[in-house]
């Protein structure tokens, strides 16, 4: 396809720069090869997040207990909201290339309001992952820290439709909070360069009290056998917490994460969150497109291949979602 | 100016009448790919957990759906449809080369590190 934009009077002149083997601009190339390298280092990205995963696989915290929320509503539903974020992005990317056909067309107005289509989708799609963050931040259940670094949870096996089965409860439900003293420590009190974070929610003493005083909550660890968690028994959860427990935790951070492996939490916020990136550079790119397809810039050049390249840009930042959807979500 | 875009896909048994129409066929198609991988991904059937070559069932349906939906974006979205085959091989085969490679040394390594760990870290117990 030639749609050169620039050209020095060259064209058919073979030894003069006039020869395109590739049949591409030099421009449309170059994007091809940026996005061949961008999409090396995404690949490298997720096969990290592939061999920590190996290496903890008999461990490796469940996606669909972790990502089960979407906005607005309460309840259990696995897959709808990054579903829906998917369905978004490929939503954008079709107004995009509904953009360059119409380019092809030169069809200002057109191109503008598709343009305009595409970054309203981009921009509720990292509305979206921000929301996403938020949720796994913020936590659920809550969980406790082994001294080892290990994460254990908490439930009760209930009756759901004749069969008994596990069911999770939060940490906040069945543990109170005891009134403690503590002084807390001033830099011009001790060492200058430490400073104290704020005390978690519940101390362990509460939560083995709590344990204690509700005989039907049971501790669930981090060891997949068969494909589900392995619960504890009462004896062994009470033995458990009281001899290893650390600390409690709610949410997920880069240290640490109530879900499990806390490398579950960094990939997470890494990858989605370099992916979240690409996706916020691409909505300025195509806002600034989007001004100079309003103001005439390519309808002046006769050309509109800067749409066409911004265009391969968006379509690829979508092509990483399939992926990341896929590995963070699905397997 | 003259823009000729092949209209055909899955090897030339859809046929489209124009670009337009053959970017909502694409996306009809990819929709429809999302959907069974959320269902999939929701009710997880009993018969999918059977582990085939080193890995579930399920999750191989996970991953070539996701091939294929990666092929479409590149192919119809992207245009590569339409690029020179010279292009087109230079970024795909590039591209497919090194991220397989890489995957198969990590994955490799990552499996061998947690036998070592699982192994009470015994590399090679002869």
């Amino acid at each position: 396809m030639s749609t050169t934009v620039a050209t020095a009077g060259a064209e058919g002149k073979i030894w003069s720069g006039g020869n395109e083997p590739l049949r591409a601009s030099y421009g449309k190339m170059m994007m091809w090869f940026f996005i061949l390298s961008d999409a090396l280092t995404f690949s490298g990205f997720l096969a990290a997040y592939g061999f920590s995963r190996f290496k903890f696989i008999k461990e490796w915290p469940i996606a669909d207990e972790v990502f089960t929320h979407i906005p607005f509503f309460h309840g259990n539903y696995p897959m709808i909201y990054v579903a829906f974020m998917t369905f978004i992005l490929i939503m954008s990317s079709v107004t995009m290339v509904l953009a360059v056909d119409a380019g092809h067309h030169l069809k200002q107005q057109k191109v503008a309001v598709y343009m305009f289509l595409t970054i309203i989708g981009g921009i509720i799609f990292v509305g979206s992952q921000g929301w996403e963050w938020a949720t796994f931040i913020k936590g659920e259940y809550g969980a406790v820290q082994t001294k080892g670094g290990n994460i254990l949870q908490f439930g009760e096996n209930v009756m759901i439709d004749g069969k008994e089965t596990f069911k999770r409860v939060a940490i906040s439900d069945f543990t109170t909070a005891a009134h403690t003293e503590r002084v807390q420590h001033e830099n011009k009190n001790g060492l200058w360069f430490v400073s104290e974070g704020a005390l978690p929610e519940f101390q362990m003493t509460d939560v083995v009290a709590g344990l204690k005083a509700h005989p039907k909550v049971l501790v669930r660890t981090q060891e997949i056998v068969d494909g589900k968690k392995l619960v504890l028994s009462r004896e062994a959860s009470l033995e458990a917490i009281t001899k290893n427990g650390k600390r409690t935790v709610h949410g997920a951070n880069l240290e640490v994460n109530e879900y499990g492996s806390p490398l579950f939490g960094d990939f997470f916020f890494f990858i989605t969150g370099f992916h979240g990136f690409h996706v916020f550079s691409g909505i300025i790119i195509n806002i600034i497109i989007f001004f100079n397809v309003v103001l005439g810039t390519y309808e002046k050049r006769k050309s509109y291949e800067m749409v066409e390249k911004v265009g391969l840009y968006w379509h690829f930042v979508d092509l990483v979602w399939v992926f990341v959807f896929t590995f963070f979500y699905l397997v | 100016m003259a823009h000729e875009h092949k209209l055909a896909i899955f090897r030339g048994l859809l046929k489209f009448k124009s670009n337009t129409q053959k970017i909502w066929g694409v996306l009809i198609f990819l929709t429809i790919i999302t959907a069974i991988e959320v269902v999939l991904g929701i009710y997880k059937p009993e018969i999918l957990e059977s582990q085939v070559f080193g890995m579930k069932a399920l999750n191989w349906i996970f991953i070539i759906l996701t091939l294929v939906k990666a092929y479409y974006i590149a192919w119809d979205f992207m245009h590569m449809r339409d690029e020179a085959s010279g292009l087109r091989r230079a970024v795909v085969w590039t591209a497919v080369f090194l991220i397989s490679y890489m995957i198969f040394i990590l994955l490799q390594e990552g499996g061998y590190v947690f036998n070592v760990y699982d192994n009470g870290f015994i590399k090679k117990d002869f």
